[in-house]
């Protein structure tokens, strides 16, 4: 694999850490920058020894969005071709769980990326916005969908065209984050949280996660049909057989992934 | 280290970039002195802006452990500079502009702030004293919640604060009748930390900063931090952020040296980490 060059990345007792790395500038998201990031999390995907991937902006914020240096000389053709919007097609097709610890400035497709993992463990200084309108353009990495899939057309409307900041509470209220810690332990939670779901039996989270995400796009008869297929599907486990016998012998189970 | 020595030259670079205030750095204090003595130091929107800057540097450079706001000549702060508005202004929007982002850039300090409170505060100038952590009160000091007396109500935080320093019946009593409080009633009713004489009001108010900004800084930020937290939380959701910030407060190198200096019976050093 290639030097990494504005990222970190390592894996610790279950757990695959992408840490944004440009601080300087507030983790601004380029596009080598997009493609090492979606790189390293399929890569993070396949690795057994990963459980699940916890992503994080070294220095002050998470990100203050996109390098608008990179995009001011586009045209609808060059972006067409260079088609960069595919890396971040790729996100939602990693299987593990995504944790986003998120802090300071989380800002247009820095909120992008944030929306594209699966939990957000937010810092009490974070503030979300999608400036975009602002520039005269709009979300383009998947804001207009993913935020309104969360909370509604109502907000969506409201805080894509007015670029207003979204404080950590305000996300909270409107279930977009999953917790607001103190900023001082925001790797500390974030880890402590990402430690509970990577002990969990690995296929039930995955299939769980799978199922979920069919619950936001499928009509329900489809999506309790998919869940029903993947609940059957557990009973092919060893962490199935396990779990069970361990609960009718009252003792902890052992998962073992398989 | 090299971040630190940023730090330093942007807070002493804050001294020379004001018009009306004047600020700087000593003994690990930052003075915030209102300078428009001949407006009895009332506020015109560049002065709202150059305090919220000012209290911004200062939480932000390692060398400020501690921030005094006082007031150049005879008066602390007169409140708002009634030339500097007029008739047809929409009030709802100066507050919005100009004293609610100085008001949250105050509240959002986690450095202990004093209000040196040297002569009248009245109006957005009462309000200002009211949002610091404590008030040293010259013995000439008053307050005065002046906005009744011109049909308006207390603004800049001014009743949020007020009520929870000396209480709600207080609170409506000296917004309602608008009436000055002398330096000896505000220290009666809470509102006033300690009076000073004038004779040693320089000396006293310094080294009551300078015996604050020796204390371990962070657990001041963090005790300042989950007081106020507790206001909008329930008792069980407070004692699981109390669990929080006593977390960190243990992380800290203040933390370590307390202990240390206990069970070598010395005084402790703190560095405010």
């Amino acid at each position: 694999m290639n030097a990494l060059q504005f990222i970190e990345t390592s894996i610790s007792d279950g757990i695959g850490y992408i840490s944004l790395n440009r601080p300087k500038q507030l983790n601004a998201l380029n596009r080598i920058m997009v493609r090492e990031i979606v790189s390293n999390m399929e890569e993070f995907d396949r690795d057994p020894q990963v459980k699940v991937i916890l992503l994080s902006g070294n220095g002050k914020a998470f990100s203050a969005g996109a390098d608008i240096d990179e995009m001011v000389n586009d045209d609808p053709i060059s972006m067409e071709l260079t088609n960069q919007f595919a890396d971040w097609d790729r996100i939602s097709l990693v299987k593990k769980p995504v944790i986003g610890a998120v802090k300071s400035f989380v800002f247009g497709g820095g909120f992008e990326l944030a929306l594209s993992c699966d939990f957000l463990i937010a810092a009490s200084d974070t503030q979300f916005s999608f400036p975009e309108v602002t520039l005269g353009v709009m979300p383009g990495a998947g804001g207009t969908q993913r935020l309104t899939k969360l909370v509604g057309k109502t907000k969506a409307l409201e805080w894509i065209l007015t670029a207003e900041r979204i404080k950590a509470k305000t996300a909270l209220q409107y279930g977009f984050i999953n917790k607001i810690v103190a900023p001082e332990l925001l790797m500390e939670e974030s880890v402590d949280f990402a430690r509970k779901i990577a002990k969990q039996p690995p296929l039930a989270v995955r299939l769980i996660k799978e199922s979920i995400n069919k619950a936001v796009d499928y009509p329900l008869n489809e999506g309790m049909q998919f869940e029903r297929k993947n609940f059957y599907i557990l009973f092919a486990s060893e962490d199935q057989k396990e779990g069970m016998k361990a609960f009718v012998e009252k003792r902890e189970p052992k998962f073992t992934g398989g | 280290m090299l971040k630190k020595g940023s730090q330093n030259s942007q807070a002493d670079k804050g001294c020379s970039m004001y018009e009306t205030i004047k600020y700087r750095v000593e003994n690990g204090v930052a003075w915030l002195t209102l300078n428009r003595p001949d407006k009895l130091n009332a506020f015109t929107s560049q002065m709202n802006k150059e305090i919220q800057k000012a209290i911004k540097i200062s939480a932000g450079a390692d060398e400020v452990r501690a921030i005094i706001i006082t007031g150049e000549g005879r008066a602390f702060c007169s409140g708002q500079d009634l030339s500097d508005v007029d008739e047809g202004m929409n009030l709802g929007q100066k507050l919005r502009e100009d004293y609610g982002p100085m008001m949250e850039q105050i509240a959002n300090c986690e450095k202990p702030i004093i209000a040196g409170v040297n002569g009248v505060a009245a109006g957005a100038g009462f309000s200002l004293a009211l949002a610091c952590d404590f008030r040293l009160v010259s013995e000439k000091a008053s307050f005065l919640n002046a906005f009744v007396n011109i049909g308006l109500i207390p603004d800049s935080g001014n009743l949020y604060y007020l009520s929870r320093i000396v209480g709600h019946a207080k609170a409506l009593e000296l917004s309602l009748l608008g009436e000055k409080v002398t330096a000896g009633e505000a220290k009666n009713i809470g509102l006033a930390t300690k009076v000073i004489g004038v004779d040693e009001w320089n000396e006293q108010l310094k080294a009551f900063a300078e015996n604050i900004a020796n204390k371990p800084t962070k657990a001041i930020g963090l005790i300042k931090r989950y007081l106020e937290a507790s206001y909008h939380l329930s008792l069980e959701e407070y004692l699981k952020e109390e669990a929080e910030g006593q977390r960190i407060a243990g992380l800290t190198k203040d933390y370590a040296e307390g202990v240390t200096a206990f069970t070598e019976k010395r005084k402790a050093q703190f560095i405010g980490k």
